[in-house]
């Protein structure tokens, strides 16, 4: 399969914003994959990033602004033959739907979780997100952003997610083979990815990630103190690559309802349950 | 002939265990009976009480007199001796309190001293129920048998339990044996001893449902507690969500993968969930929510009752979009009701709420065995031959309704929802034709969901000229207000909404205009169901009897305000 099959649509994007890279990535993971597009199921929220169902042929779930990770479960324990992803922004993911992201950690569904962060809140025109760096002067942070950056990876790891990645969208064949792992990996795969904002995000340009990502070599993908020193480095040098990767049991198959057929597939008949009332005589 | 049972003590003390024990006996005896909880928001102490009616066929609703009262601490005797009947009896463990000198109606039984020699003090409660099977003329059997099911699996606590049992009844009988006469048993098939919140439970099970997500709340939370106790035995996930925005948003997405699906919360959750709503209504996926109102504002009585939300489950969500709210008024209806729910949301691709609140939640109440065979299960999906290639979620029909797909069901088509305003393929678009294009599509749905909807219930006079309205778990008390008024000579009848959006007029249009007086009876401040049928059908309803204390309706209550309006 090429790439070319799972692009779709005229997108809504500013010229040369970095989701084009990812969009671009993220079909060629799916072709490379030869997976077939009713199998797959884009799920996002409400921003730039998450119109990406639009854009990529496949089954899409476009929620709510936050939202994108409950339906992205709902679907998991329907049918757990869809393979589901998730393509939303920094906002969506950690901000209006950071609850969703601590106890999806937990949960450990088979989902992979691609943010594209720009460290800013692209649709709404520019405000601070919950990545943007402290001192980033916007029209609502007038005097530059005064909390400290959320850091999602560490987060992430001290949640207990198996799969914890950074990437960078100018890093496109890097992007394209983590999305492949994330894919493929068994259980909840978050993939943090740096994306400049052209229009809104004047201070991590294209260039200001291009000067400070490199790729440190991952000796032992299951330290996870060593994932947590790449985790929290940070400015003058930003570490790309998966940091941690170390499978832990699914919260599908921790169901057993869910062995076997999906539940999607399952024939109903009332009256086969109708001696589920003897209890009460 | 009836007998009234009060059991009231401090939160933890195991009224329910009594109530359990006897009612479940009853039944199986043939007595129809209803029973139910008054409770406070806390774990322990303070002041909790059960009650229950045993009456000829099966009574409809509680009543205020008592004929025994199982007093387990000093202050329930205080706070509900006015309501023993001058023939009552009052059981009490003289070891913790005595009773004034002037009452006589005393039955001492050292309920804990014996349940200690019987093996243990928890066996208090099943003590008390040997001494209530005396005063009431039962045999111990059946109780018996059911401590059997009960403790089978507790090591000697069968024996116990049963020695605890027949203590309780040597140490009555010397006070009053069969005083209480009861009514005659039912003829009919066994009866099933079940609550409110089991019946959905088991509605939504024999509809089908798969997965249930949710987020603990009184009154609803029974819901979610009999499904995940059946997720065993049977192919249902539930799956407890970190907010009930995740509840409504999980299921929403099980729903567009291809399984039915549920959530359940109170007015609170609600309150979070209602973005979701819009959600459901926009990308047209089957939805259902059980809605089991308690008193607000925000968290109210947590555990008691009223139906303040009906406004709320009709307008709630931004935007607007069809959506179909029915109520659950006794155990019977509600059981194939919420079935109508699903199929309904099924059919027209929308969500539907499904309105109890905590009295009918929590009232159990001797009914038939529900016939499953009556149950439908109709997922309204497109055939393979049945759709223009390719696959388009939206496509504009005449009724409104999309041919709808799920993920994965055809090979190589693909599914697109979208909550932004979509062409119909389910892509963004933002154009005024296609925007009318696809609200109009929506709207138009509700004309065939409107005449779906059941016209209420009529009871009593059938030409009547006074006539009680109420909708939802006001059905018993209302029922029972009518037959009481009847037999007094008023040409009465209640007019009682099960489906009740979008409202049906039909039987509202020929009575209202007809009787000389109309009252709404509605568990809520302000009458909200009198000011629907005023803004749909611009009829007014003559009086509006309102009660949001927190507690149900009695009869009484209502008989003397409907009593009061005729005299005036
Ligand atoms: C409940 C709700 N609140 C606010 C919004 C407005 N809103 C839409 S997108 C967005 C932020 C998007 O930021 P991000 O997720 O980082 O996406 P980006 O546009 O940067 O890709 C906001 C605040 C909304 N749609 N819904
Ligand atoms: S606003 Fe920023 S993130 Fe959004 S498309 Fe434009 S450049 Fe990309
Ligand atoms: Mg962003």
């Amino acid at each position: 399969m090429k790439a070319d099959h799972f692009l779709l649509g005229e997108t809504a994007w500013c010229p040369g914003c970095g989701n084009f890279s990812i969009r671009n990535a993220l079909a060629g993971a799916l072709a490379e994959l030869n997976l077939p597009a009713e199998e797959v199921l884009i799920c996002s929220g409400i921003g730039q990033a998450a119109k990406m169902p639009h854009y990529i042929k496949a089954n899409g779930f476009n929620g709510l602004h936050g939202r994108a990770l409950p339906p992205a479960l709902g679907a998991r324990i329907a049918n757990k033959n869809l393979k589901v992803i998730i393509s939303s922004g920094d906002g969506d993911s950690y901000g209006e739907g950071g609850n969703h992201f601590i106890h999806n950690i937990r949960r450990n569904p088979n989902i992979a979780h691609f943010i594209h962060n720009n460290q800013v809140y692209g649709l709404t025109k520019g405000q601070a997100s919950p990545t943007s760096d402290p001192g980033m002067v916007t029209g609502v942070q007038v005097s530059g952003v005064i909390n400290p950056a959320l850091n999602p990876l560490a987060l992430a790891l001290v949640l207990g997610a198996g799969f914890v990645a950074r990437c960078f969208s100018g890093e496109k064949e890097h992007l394209k083979e983590t999305m492949k792992k994330a894919i493929n990996f068994e259980g909840y795969a978050l993939v943090d990815i740096l994306q400049p904002c052209v229009s809104f995000n004047k201070h991590n340009t294209h260039g200001w990630y291009k000067n400070r990502v490199y790729f440190p070599e991952v000796s032992d993908p299951a330290d996870w103190s060593a994932a947590m020193n790449l985790a929290r480095q940070w400015g003058d040098q930003i570490p790309l690559g998966v940091f941690y990767n170390v499978p832990r049991p699914t919260f599908e198959d921790s169901l057993e309802v869910l062995s076997g057929e999906p539940l999607a597939k399952r024939p109903f008949e009332p009256n086969d349950v109708a001696d589920v009332q003897n209890e009460f005589l | 002939m009836e007998v009234n049972i009060l059991v009231g003590g401090a939160a933890g003390q195991g009224m329910d265990t009594v109530m359990n024990l006897l009612g479940k006996s009853l039944v199986r005896e043939g007595y129809g009976l209803i029973y139910t909880k008054d409770y406070m928001s806390r774990v322990r102490g303070g002041h909790n009480f059960s009650t229950l009616r045993i009456a000829g066929g099966t009574p409809w609703t509680t009543v205020h007199s008592v004929d025994i009262l199982v007093a387990l601490n000093e202050e329930t005797y205080k706070l509900h001796q006015h309501k023993l009947a001058p023939s009552g009896r009052v059981i009490y463990d003289p070891e913790v309190f005595t009773l004034p000198e002037e009452e006589d109606r005393g039955v001492p039984v050292e309920l804990k001293n014996l349940a200690e020699e019987a093996g243990g003090k928890v066996m208090a409660n099943t003590v008390a129920v040997g001494v209530l099977l005396v005063l009431l003329g039962m045999g111990s059997n059946t109780v018996e048998v059911l401590l059997e099911e009960t403790f089978k699996d507790k090591e000697g606590m069968v024996s116990k339990n049963v020695n605890a049992l027949k203590s309780g009844m040597s140490a009555a009988e010397k006070f009053c044996s069969a005083c209480f006469p009861l009514p005659p048993k039912s003829e009919d098939s066994q009866k099933l001893f079940v609550d409110g919140n089991q019946v959905l439970g088991m509605a939504a099970l024999g509809s089908g449902c798969r997965f249930l997500s949710a987020y603990p709340m009184t009154p609803s939370t029974g819901v979610m507690n009999y499904l995940a106790g059946k997720s065993k035995e049977y192919p249902v996930v539930v799956e407890q969500a970190e907010d009930e925005i995740a509840a409504i948003n999980m299921t929403l997405g099980a729903s567009y993968s291809g399984v039915r699906s549920l959530t359940c919360t109170s007015g609170g959750g609600f309150s979070l969930m209602v973005e979701g709503l819009s959600l459901a209504g926009m990308i047209e996926t089957p939805l259902v929510i059980i809605l089991a109102m308690r008193p607000g504002p925000a968290t109210g009585l947590p555990t008691r009752t009223e139906q303040g939300d009906l406004e709320f489950a009709i307008h709630g969500g931004h935007g607007e979009f069809p959506r179909a709210v029915l109520t659950a008024t006794s155990h019977e209806d509600a059981f194939y009701r919420l079935n109508k729910a699903f199929e309904l949301a099924d059919r027209y691709q929308t969500p539907v709420i499904f309105l109890s609140d905590q009295n009918f939640a929590d009232t159990h109440r001797s009914v038939e065995p529900f016939d499953f065979g009556r149950l439908s299960y109709n997922r309204h999906l497109v055939e393979e031959d049945d759709y223009e290639k390719p696959y388009q979620r939206y496509r504009l029909t005449e009724n409104g309704i999309s041919p709808r797909a799920i993920p994965g069901q055809f090979p190589g088509e693909t599914v697109l929802v979208d909550s932004d305003e979509h062409d119909q393929n389910g892509n963004i678009i933002e154009s005024a034709e296609e925007r009318n294009q696809m609200s109009g599509k929506r709207m138009r749905k509700l004309k065939a969901l409107a005449e779906e909807m059941d016209e209420p219930d009529l009871y009593g006079d059938p030409r009547p000229e006074t006539l009680l309205i109420g909708w939802g778990s006001t059905y018993g008390v209302l029922r029972e207000t009518i037959d009481a008024l009847s037999a007094s000579g008023l040409k009465i009848a209640m007019l009682h909404f099960s489906d009740i959006w979008p409202l049906p007029q039909k039987r509202l249009r020929t009575l209202l205009p007809e009787v000389r007086l109309s009252c709404c009876v509605e568990n809520n401040a302000t009458g909200q169901l009198a000011s629907l049928i005023r803004r749909e059908t611009g009829l007014a309803v003559d009086k509006r009897i309102n009660k949001n204390d927190g507690r149900p309706f009695m009869p009484d209550e209502i008989i003397k305000e409907v009593e009061k309006y005729h005299e005036s």
